[in-house]
């Protein structure tokens, strides 16, 4: 029997990921693994409300956070997507997105200091990148004949603004609402490098082991979440905006001469900077190369092959719990709520609890990574089966699940998850910072140690990284023939 | 107005030559009916004069309509007088309409049987509505020529009168491109018949009868 293309891919990746796991480091430090994450359980039965002014202050923040970044970059993006036919824009898009958020918190922490703008354009210039990308597709698949009608001598914003963006407008704003979403998760990341949001606090609850308030920090952030569609309302959105920017927190004040000396001095290469000229820059450039990118980019691809595969995994065993072909009514709305959770827990903030329990190693950052995915692909996989129409005598259970679902849903399956190891690469890289050897660890010991020139070369390696993922994964879905679908792009 | 002419004017689907080259000169005033079997290049010919003489400040109601279905039957309207109005005016109208405007755009839409759809979206109107916002849109417009394609082919009898009769007034200038050959002799003062690309027929509607025009078919 010949096995089809797809099926030979799915090979094919399943066997790199078991020779990964060859290299991966996977074990449990902890002690007593089972007793943090009873704590950790009982503190989310019990969630400790009474610290109101902590949790609230740190929920706000987080709200203020993401509405800022996310407005400043749709703005932004609108405007990119409007030049998106020039190369120049594209290049600058697919950088600017391919960088992280978190580095680029880390980027203009270093001269900003902990100062609000910190925040907004970590947010903000990332999801300008992205946005760009998307509403220029979207832009893109408007009607073009009313354009034709317009009488001569119309100005081109007005021609602009009846025409493509009026047509395309419940699809721009569809997806910058679910971007407000990502943004949220994005800005509860944020506190784990220092801003005042909620996973700032979630740390220092962790660190003094208020499991209690841990509980209460995320009940309120999955309700947040959860209930998204019913306090962010159209006109609600005007005083949102508004208010925001004022409830970003005071931080400390920008000192410029620190970012004066952080373009001039610090992110120039040591030996230039030391005057040994081109001379000193192939030693300093190899060993940056030899003991630090390649460790940091071997161990971000043996992750990222282990969590995609396991990620697959999940999502196909998820999502019956969500498709009506296999559940009733209540285990419907069960299952909902385990994929809700699921997915609207950031990859990083799963990963820093799970790393509180098991200790260092590379387990925690993979299971994070598979479940928040998995979740995500699980969702929409169920959506995509629910629209499924079978005969009314079809097979049951697992040979309904077998013969009849998984075989059309598995070319969406695929594409969904070569969408999502773009995504999945940039997480693994960016778990570094939590302590796993990926590159975002040698990004954070760099920043630490004050070399801020290595680490700007080593945030630059991520991106290229990540995009050549990108363009890999592009060209493995035309390959494959998998169908394109803006609505699976995701953060 | 100045006179429209097109002057050894072709069109071409990439190697293939399907219109031309021809010779056309439409004086102010006249009205034309362009006739002609289904692939002769009516449209083509019709989109290729609003090339040439978009400049001059034609109005074009396009087969397909062109109309944004998002927005609503105003607006759809009031795209044909977004030239004569600053960037800034047209933004406000977008989310809130001047009444003065409304007030130019509604007997307009009254004339049309569709004033109690003016708040409606485009996209949610049945065909022959939607051609009639079409015509709004034309109508409000009031550009120096028309070139429309099928203008009424959606429309029943007496909605296709008033709508012809609308824009006949509105558009001393006109070319239309017409299946009904009744309705095209008797509102045009000329007709053009299409065959392979090439024109045809060119002679006053009074001295032609619909049975004449059949030949073209």
């Amino acid at each position: 029997m010949r096995y089809s293309p797809t099926v030979r891919t799915t090979l094919g990746f399943i066997a790199l990921a078991l020779l990964c796991l060859w290299f991966a480091d996977l074990s449990i430090t902890t002690v007593d693994p089972w007793r943090e994450l009873t704590r950790l359980f009982l503190g989310l039965v019990q969630p400790d409300f009474a610290a109101v002014d902590f949790v609230g202050v740190a929920i706000l923040r987080t709200l203020a956070f993401a509405f800022t970044g996310v407005a400043l970059g749709a703005g932004a993006g609108l405007l990119l997507a409007l030049a998106f036919r020039y190369r120049l824009t594209r290049t600058l898009c697919a950088f600017v997105r391919a960088i992280h958020e978190l580095f680029w918190a880390l980027i203009f922490l270093q001269f900003f200091g902990l100062h609000p703008l910190t925040g907004v354009l970590a947010i903000a210039i990332p999801y300008a990148g992205i946005f760009a990308k998307v509403y220029a597709e979207i832009l893109d698949e408007t009607d073009p004949h009313p354009a034709r009608t317009l009488p001569h001598g119309t100005g081109w914003v007005s021609g602009l603004a009846f025409t493509r963006i009026s047509q395309a407008w419940p699809h721009l704003v569809s997806y910058t609402s679910y971007r407000l979403e990502c943004g949220l998760r994005s800005s509860a990341v944020l506190g784990f490098v220092g801003l005042p949001t909620l996973g700032y606090y979630l740390e220092s609850s962790f660190a003094q082991g208020r499991y209690g308030s841990v509980g209460a920090l995320l009940i309120l952030f999955y309700l947040l979440i959860a209930t998204i569609r019913l306090w962010v309302r159209p006109r609600l959105l005007p005083f949102y905006l508004i208010a925001a920017p004022f409830l970003l927190g005071g931080g400390m004040p920008i000192m410029w001469d620190n970012v004066a000396r952080f373009f001039t001095e610090d992110i120039i290469p040591a030996p230039l900077r030391r005057g040994e000229g081109a001379s000193g820059l192939g030693p300093w450039l190899s060993d940056l190369i030899l003991h630090q990118a390649l460790p940091g980019l071997w161990n971000t691809l043996v992750l990222t092959q282990i969590a995609l595969v396991l990620t697959g995994a999940l999502a196909m065993l998820l999502f019956p719990l969500i498709s009506r072909h296999f559940t009733g009514r209540l285990g419907g709305t069960a299952g909902h709520l385990l994929l809700v959770i699921l997915r609207s827990t950031p990859e990083y903030l799963l990963a820093f609890i799970l790393l509180q329990l098991w200790g260092p190693s590379m387990l925690p950052a993979v299971v994070a990574l598979a479940l928040h995915n998995g979740g995500i692909i699980g969702h929409l996989l169920g959506q995509r089966s629910n629209q499924i129409t079978l005969r009314a005598d079809a097979p049951s259970g697992l040979n309904r699940y077998a013969y009849e679902i998984v075989p059309r849903l598995y070319g969406p399956f695929l594409a969904l998850l070569f969408y999502r190891w773009e995504i999945i690469m940039r997480e693994t890289a960016i778990l570094g910072i939590l302590g796993i050897a990926t590159l975002g660890f040698f990004v954070n010991s760099a920043i630490q140690e004050i070399r801020f020139d290595r680490a700007m070369v080593l945030i630059l390696i991520t991106a290229l990284l990540n995009i050549a993922v990108d363009i890999l994964a592009r060209r493995l879905r035309a390959h494959l023939r998998l169908r394109h679908s803006v609505q699976a792009q995701g953060c | 107005m100045s006179q429209l002419a097109l002057h050894d004017a072709t069109a071409s689907y990439g190697d293939r030559a399907v219109l031309g080259p021809l010779d056309l000169t439409l004086a102010p005033g006249e009205r034309v009916a362009l006739v002609g079997k289904s692939g002769a290049g009516k449209s083509t010919l019709l989109s290729l004069m609003h090339t040439h003489w978009r400049q001059q400040g034609v109005a074009l109601m396009p087969q397909e309509l062109g109309l944004v279905p998002t927005l609503t039957v105003f607006h759809n309207v009031f795209i044909g007088r977004l030239h004569t109005h600053p960037g800034w005016y047209n933004l406000i109208t977008l989310a809130r309409p001047f009444r003065r405007d409304v007030e130019a755009v509604m007997p307009l839409l009254a004339r049309l049987g569709i004033a109690d759809k003016c708040w409606s979206p485009a996209g949610e109107l049945s065909g022959g509505q939607r051609q009639r916002v079409a015509a709004g849109r034309a109508l409000f417009q009031a550009g120096a020529a028309l070139l429309a394609d099928e203008p009424v082919s959606a429309l029943d009898g007496p909605q296709a009168e008033v709508v012809m009769t609308a824009l006949t007034e509105a558009y001393p200038t006109a070319v239309l491109a017409m299946h009904d050959l009744d309705l095209a002799l008797r509102f045009c003062d000329r007709v053009i018949g299409i065959s392979d690309g090439a024109i045809a027929i060119d002679q006053p509607s009074l001295r032609l009868s619909a049975g004449d025009l059949l030949a073209l078919y």
